[in-house]
């Protein structure tokens, strides 16, 4: 198998399972405990919080353990309007771009009341910073904006962005479930007020995840019960995750830039060879993005069949199609960049990592080729691009 | 797995992919859009299809139910073609998910569809209220 889904998730170093295990079996005392056994376990776990937090610069009190990503962005999102509320404020900036942890959140929010600003990205899928400066309002209380996207992997400006929140005194929140592990992060020197990030996205375990908050922002609990985390998370701590989470955070800075190159140069092969195929595009900019994120739409073509004949020679890929996604639209990401339905419905989302080698680039680019003109020998779309019965679009 | 064995077979071994020349009808559904197009066309002689064959741009259960289409009508006196339902081509293929049943009814309709434009050309009588698209199930517009 070539797996290339490593947006969607990657495989737990054995290092990080290794460092796991004694928590998982020998070492399995409540960390909320009186006992040693107890005790011990909060040691590790405050030591693991310690650690997470040096990996992007916060401090140790700002750093609250949760489930993932998901419940990162939400709880977030919920705390940063709940303050708002207070003082009268209920409008909220975000992108069009963002994940649905984030967007379904808004919406529930927008349901209360709450007045939601969805910024363009533009074709290069990028915010431009003067837009959220002319949408900040007297009654903005929140900015969330991803750090990197999830689908077309392109990163945003943030320090620039974490810049105007500060100065116009509202509360900035990066979901950084993509970008954390795979791009420096520096909560201090980019002003980020909130940031989600997820284990399972840099070789750590699944279930486990970090939300930072700046030591002045008051968190509102979406989980209620005992005292841990600070009394903003109810629950017996995770503690094998909290070990994971750090131990693979530590891996993933110290080799980030090793790593960054070595994705880069196979992300760039990739792209050169894929963009070779005729009436195919790269979504998203090509600088501006994660090392490891190639995503192409080709015309004519449907991307769940796509998937499946890759995943038939042995390819593990994603795609924006509707099929792929359960609703009758294609990827919201894809149709913000401009594309339209019918060329959203046919994107590739190949995602690399650290072990991904040249041998499977080679073999993947050797595959696609023929697989999409496959599915274009059976595409009535196709047929009438061909016959000039509709217009290519790229 | 997503889909059953059937299915998958349909899907990667496609029955009767392509376009018959001076096809007897063309029948052409759904939209690019949506992300899923069918269009069949069919071969007619003394009232029997004699031959189908179709293009399709869609997901895995779109090819494969227009791939099942294509062999249950193949064959067949067009009254009785036309009569396919979409649950037949499903249950032929031995289910698909139920968030996919919606791309399996796009295969009754190029059935039908083809069939109407058959029966246009010749100047056969039909009744028109069965044949109107907005009455069909996948009418996204």
């Amino acid at each position: 198998m070539i797996y290339l889904d490593n947006a969607g998730t990657t495989r737990l170093d054995d290092q990080v399972l290794d460092k796991m295990m004694p928590y998982l079996k020998e070492e399995y005392g409540n960390a909320s405990s009186l006992h040693t056994m107890g005790q011990r376990a909060k040691e590790v776990l405050d030591d693991a919080r310690e650690r997470v937090a040096r990996c992007i610069n916060a401090k140790a009190k700002e750093i609250y353990f949760t489930s993932g990503g998901s419940e990162s962005d939400n709880q977030a999102i919920i705390s940063a309007c709940r303050l708002g509320e207070r003082k009268g404020k209920k409008h909220i900036i975000t992108s069009k771009i963002e994940h649905h942890a984030v967007l379904h959140t808004l919406e529930k929010l927008e349901k209360q009341g709450f007045a939601v600003t969805y910024l363009d990205v533009y074709e290069d899928g990028i915010v431009k910073v003067e837009d959220l400066k002319k949408a900040i309002r007297e009654d903005t209380c929140l900015v969330t904006i991803m750090f990197a996207n999830n689908e077309i992997g392109t990163i945003q400006p943030i320090t620039e962005i974490g810049k105007v929140c500060r100065e116009k005194g509202v509360l900035f929140h990066t979901d950084a479930v993509q970008a954390v592990g795979h791009i420096l992060v520096d909560v201090e020197k980019m002003n980020i007020d909130l940031l989600s990030m997820a284990a399972h996205k840099f070789h750590g375990p699944k279930g486990v995840g970090a939300l930072y908050a700046k030591s002045n922002v008051l968190l509102s609990n979406l989980i209620e019960g005992g005292a841990q985390e600070r009394g903003k998370r109810g629950g017996t701590e995770n503690v094998a995750g909290a070990v994971g989470l750090a131990v693979a955070l530590e891996n993933a800075v110290a080799d980030i830039d090793k790593v960054a190159q070595h994705e880069i140069a196979l992300r760039d092969k990739l792209i050169k060879a894929l963009l070779q195929i005729p009436h195919s595009a790269l979504n998203g900019d090509k600088e501006n993005r994660l090392p490891n994120n190639v995503n192409i739409c080709f015309e004519g073509i449907e991307g769940e069949s796509l998937l499946l004949l890759l995943d038939d020679a042995g390819i593990c890929a994603s795609s924006g199609s509707a099929c792929t996604s359960g609703s009758l639209d294609p990827s919201h990401v894809l149709l913000a960049i401009g594309r339209p339905h019918e060329v959203a419905h046919g994107s590739l989302r190949l995602t690399l990592s650290k072990h991904t080698t040249e041998e499977e680039i080679n073999k993947t680019i050797e595959i696609i080729p023929g697989v999409v003109e496959l599915l274009r020998k059976m595409s009535p779309v196709w047929d009438q691009l061909q016959k000039g019965a509709r217009k290519h679009v790229i | 797995m997503l889909y059953s064995k059937e299915v998958m077979d349909h899907f990667r071994n496609p029955r009767n992919v392509g376009e018959i020349e001076n096809a007897d009808g063309i029948g052409e559904v759904g939209n690019a859009k949506c992300g899923d197009i069918m269009r069949m066309y069919i071969k007619v002689e003394n009232n029997i299809i004699t031959d189908c064959k179709f293009m399709t741009f869609g997901c895995g259960s779109a090819i494969a139910t227009s791939s099942m289409a294509t062999e249950l009508i193949k064959g067949k006196p067009v009254e009785e073609a036309v009569k396919i339902t979409n649950k037949a081509v499903v249950d032929a293929l031995g289910g698909l998910p139920a968030h996919k049943l919606h791309c399996s009814v796009l295969a009754e309709e190029a059935v039908k569809a083809a069939v109407k434009d058959y029966y246009d050309k010749n100047g056969i009588a039909y009744d028109q209220e069965k044949y109107k698209q907005g009455t069909w199930g996948h009418d996204h517009n």
